[in-house]
């Protein structure tokens, strides 16, 4: 069971990290209960979709349907998480203002939850499509195993949702004065990290040169599969052996982001463009 | 679409523009899943030659083939066969899983 418990857990974190995230940088806002709640949802009814044509996706496009897949998947979450940040150069200082004076629930604008929405329907997407198909094993591998499967399954859900609502209540501990600042940077190193780990895969299908096969290798130190090394490349996109590749959509991700927030007309009453 | 959004999805698009590097691949190994075992557990490759292998999953229900020393992962649903892709290794032993299976699935491929 604690095999099981384990993988699930494995599955579950980096959907659970970004729904903390989100949960953290819509703090305050009215309706985002229901648009995470969304997200979820579509995610998963997403990954049963992916599990059950896991055939078809495999053999699409001459048998690199899966790696472009999960790459495109990762792209437009980094665009949403992207654009969030950018709305937030034009919004966040009246966010922040509200929640501190106010410290209760406000309706600010626009703030552009479907973008979170999609990005939490991706991250459930990618990793609950495994999950399915991962537990669909068990449960046809015969008498005895439904405990196995019950146990492992909501065992390693708990241990995720425990570290995402820690994680959600570590953050609400910043002043709200800092909060959205904070927010925005953790958004902006998880899209870094999803870009860099999307051009992975294309290196995977042969679409994108590696330029350099192994930059660093910290893989005796801190290993990919370790938990505090999956932990980190969730959070910041931490690879033990990355692609020159990697780090260039790493950086350019940063880069465009960053500057796209620099030229946006900052917070004051300005109506939205 | 706001301008914004405009410039990132562009930005995208032209990041994504395919220079396809594609050797001719002539190397080939195979290597096979059943009951959650690979077959054969350790495959010799020549070292600093890209090759292309094929796993076939026998199971009826899938395995995720997954390697950190080799950057590969790919889900191979029951009954079916992936090709991957390996790039040319330094001599050394590279060790794969089959997520789903850990205790069982486990094999190693050595470059000489």
């Amino acid at each position: 069971m604690l095999a099981t418990a384990v993988i699930v857990l494995r599955e579950v974190l980096e959907a659970a990290l970004v729904v903390s995230i989100v949960l953290a940088a819509t703090r305050g806002v009215v309706g985002r209960g229901a648009w995470v709640t969304y997200g979820i949802v579509a995610g998963t009814l997403g990954a049963l979709a992916v599990a059950a044509f896991a055939d078809v996706l495999a053999a699409a496009a001459s048998g690199l349907g899966q790696e472009i897949f999960n790459a495109t998947v990762l792209f437009i979450a980094v665009a949403m998480l992207g654009w969030h940040n950018v709305w937030m150069t034009r919004h966040g200082r009246e966010m922040a203002a509200s929640l501190a004076s106010v410290g209760t629930a406000v309706r600010v604008g626009d703030k552009p939850l479907y973008a979170l929405s999609i990005v939490i329907t991706m991250a459930v997407l990618r990793e609950g499509s495994e999950l399915v198909l991962f537990l669909y094993g068990i449960a046809s591998a015969g008498p005895g195993q439904p405990t196995e499967l019950a146990g492992g399954f909501a065992l390693g859900l708990t241990a995720g949702l425990m570290l995402a609502v820690g994680m959600y209540f570590g953050l609400l501990r910043v002043p709200s004065k800092h909060l959205f600042a904070v927010t925005g940077w953790m958004i902006l190193l998880l899209a870094a990290g999803m870009a860099a780990q999307g051009a992975a895969y294309l290196v995977q299908a042969d679409i994108l040169p590696a330029l350099g096969e192994t930059i660093w290798d910290t893989s005796y130190l801190l290993p990919d599969d370790s938990v505090i090394g999956r932990l980190l490349h969730t959070l910041v996109g931490y690879t033990a052996r990355p692609y020159g590749i990697q780090l260039g959509f790493y950086a350019v991700t940063l880069t465009v982001v960053l500057v796209l927030t620099k030229i946006t007309p900052g917070s004051t009453r300005r109506p939205a463009a | 679409m706001s301008k914004p959004l405009f410039r990132l999805s562009l930005v995208w698009i032209l990041g994504l523009a395919p220079w396809v590097a594609s050797d001719a691949q002539d190397l080939s190994f195979a290597l096979t899943i059943k009951d959650h075992r690979f077959e054969p557990s350790e495959l010799q490759v020549p070292a600093g030659k890209r090759f292309k292998l094929v796993v076939k999953n026998l199971d009826p229900t899938a395995e995720e083939f997954e390697s950190h020393d080799l950057k590969l992962e790919k889900v191979i649903p029951g009954g079916s066969e992936a090709n991957l892709t390996v790039r040319p290794l330094k001599p050394g032993t590279y060790k794969f899983v089959g997520e789903f299976h850990e205790k069982t699935a486990k094999g190693s491929i050595v470059a000489k």
